[in-house]
């Protein structure tokens, strides 16, 4: 390896549009993304027309050259798609960016996510098809078509191998929904969870209830990225990318369930790579916001990225220590794709520059190094180390 | 060693309406359709080191070869893991709830795993590690018919 992200990147605009509950926004999926890329230049400070590259993930739908003919840019100079793994694709979409920026293909990427349910269906249902090929027809036909179904497996066989408590899960979601109430752009504020509310919660598919399991919304969200030399040029304080990893172990897309090591968030390759590109670990780490499409993935990307054992889980994975500002780990400290709103887990990275800049609804005083970590159990996934200029 | 009599089914264990499965079309797995038809459980093994290997795929990811045969496999296997669904996501699905997802481990076809229902009252504890058997479920009437390989509780082999 020759070069590294290290600190030569920056995010100095986050800009969302307001989040609706799935199928409510009012206004077409495009006419979001535009707004999230408006807010963001404006958040930053700047000229939308200096954008020059856009990049997002999960066959996102608002393509690069209609933004950039949208919004009158003089030229694109970076388009670009991370192919595969939905929400877990938000990392590599940044790390994307940052590699376009760093290496001159471009000069300001805004990395983006839109989605109006409404107008494009929902991800939690299954297929209304006659049929069904290839590796679906190993699993639909049995009833297992959600990503909930998809994931329900993998986190029960954690629990029966690692001796990981599924109260674990509960400390994840009783977390999240504590942030939200902080936080008045979460589709959750004022809707507090007690944990007897989470207790009495019904079963979506067991070991998931229905607060393990994430929201689904309408709305965007955009990042600006440029270089770290312009990084102070703009209106807050510069968030810098201090490593960036994507990937999945061997065979993790084997289908019919057939990934070798099954009881995975699929990190534990690609931690150990963000950790030395950022030359960190996780006891580096203050803050993280970890991707949640149901809380038993939290548990094993917790475990993953190294800030406890499988065997010091159940201590470690409790509510008292994933909240902030005092927590041993505060984790999603937005409300996150849980309680915040499903952005696809952009709102994450948007958490994480809020953090730097001291404008978290819940804040964590003194934090310098932010983990994002996009996916867990999806093909494949990402990470990264967002830090405020004190890290570099 | 020949397979014991396979078990067979003419009632569908989740309701009717969810999407058929059909071979794919590269036709990749259309030999496992057929057969399940047939009360057969066919894998995918690779000629040249013998690996087996589920999903179906062209080239066998241990060396390389694409040379594969069919191969008939015996119809039992042990639960690698579980779900019970209450939550229904599809339509057909709204009076079907709860039901049970097995994941099967295949130990003599290298620990391939299949994804299927586990036969039985919804409800009745589930236990990782204990053993099952196929039950070729036959969807005669669908438009062209299919089998699904289904799951019950068996013996200790
Ligand atoms: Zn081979």
């Amino acid at each position: 390896m020759t070069g590294s992200l290290r600190g030569a990147v920056a995010i100095v605009g986050i800009g969302e549009t307001h989040y609706y509950r799935h199928g409510q926004s009012p206004d077409a999926e495009f006419k979001l993304a535009l707004q999230s890329v408006l807010n963001a230049c404006e958040d930053a400070g700047m000229d939308p027309r200096e954008v020059d590259g856009f990049a997002s993930f999960s066959d996102d739908r608002n393509d690069p050259p209609r933004l950039a003919a949208a919004l009158g840019l003089p030229e694109l100079r970076f388009s670009n798609m991370q192919w595969g793994g939905g929400g877990g694709g938000g990392s590599g979409a940044v790390g994307n960016a940052a590699a376009a920026i760093a290496t001159g293909y471009a000069d300001c990427v805004v990395v983006f996510r839109s989605l109006a349910q409404g107008q494009f269906g929902r991800f939690g249902q299954g297929p209304r098809v006659p049929r069904v090929r290839g590796r679906n027809a190993f699993t639909v036909p049995y009833g297992l078509m959600s990503p909930a179904q998809a994931f329900a497996m993998r986190v029960q066989r954690l629990f029966h191998d690692r001796g990981v408590s599924p109260d674990t899960q509960k400390a994840v979601s009783l977390a999240a929904y504590h942030h939200a109430q902080q936080n008045s752009r979460a589709v959750m504020h004022g809707r507090p969870l007690s944990g007897e509310d989470y207790d009495n919660s019904r079963w979506i598919v067991e070991p998931f209830r229905l607060f393990d399991c994430c929201l689904e919304n309408d709305g965007a969200a955009a990042l600006v990225l440029v270089p770290a030399e312009r990084a102070k040029d703009f209106r807050h304080a510069p968030a810098y990318i201090l490593g960036v990893a994507t990937g999945v172990p061997e065979r993790a897309a084997a289908s019919a369930h057939n990934a070798p090591d099954y009881a995975t968030s699929n990190f534990k390759t690609v931690a150990p790579r963000m950790y030395e590109m950022a030359r960190m670990s996780a006891a580096d780490v203050d803050v993280a916001q970890v991707y949640e499409n149901f809380t038993g993935g939290v548990v094993m990307s917790i475990i993953e990225h190294g800030f406890c054992t499988y065997e010091e889980a159940n201590d470690f994975i409790r509510y008292e220590n994933l909240v902030a500002p005092d927590g041993r780990l505060p984790i999603n400290t937005s409300g996150g794709n849980l309680a915040e709103c499903y952005m696809h887990g952009l709102e994450l990275q948007i958490e994480s520059v809020r953090q730097i800049r001291g404008q978290s609804p819940n804040p964590v005083p003194g934090a310098d190094v932010h983990l994002i970590a996009s996916g867990p159990m999806v093909e494949p996934v990402s990470g990264m180390l967002l830090g405020s200029e004190a890290t570099l | 060693m020949t397979p014991p009599p396979a078990r067979s089914s003419e009632t569908p264990y989740l309701p009717p309406g969810l999407p058929a499965p059909t071979p794919a079309g590269d036709a990749l797995d259309a030999p496992y359709w057929e057969a399940a038809q047939e009360e057969r459980l066919l894998v995918q093994r690779c000629d040249a080191c013998g690996l087996h290997r589920w999903g179906p795929e062209w080239i066998c990811h241990a060396c390389l070869g694409f040379e594969t045969r069919w191969v008939e496999v015996e119809p039992r296997g042990r639960i690698y893991s579980w779900e019970r669904v209450w939550h229904p996501v599809h339509p057909a699905l709204t009076t079907g709830c709860p039901y049970v997802v097995v994941l099967v481990e295949l130990p003599q076809a290298d620990n391939v795993r299949m994804v299927g229902n586990l036969l039985g009252p919804a409800t009745d504890p589930v236990e990782i590690g204990a053993a099952v058997e196929a039950v070729f479920e036959h969807h005669r009437d669908a438009d062209p018919p299919f089998t699904l390989v289904q799951w019950r509780r068996a013996d200790e082999p």
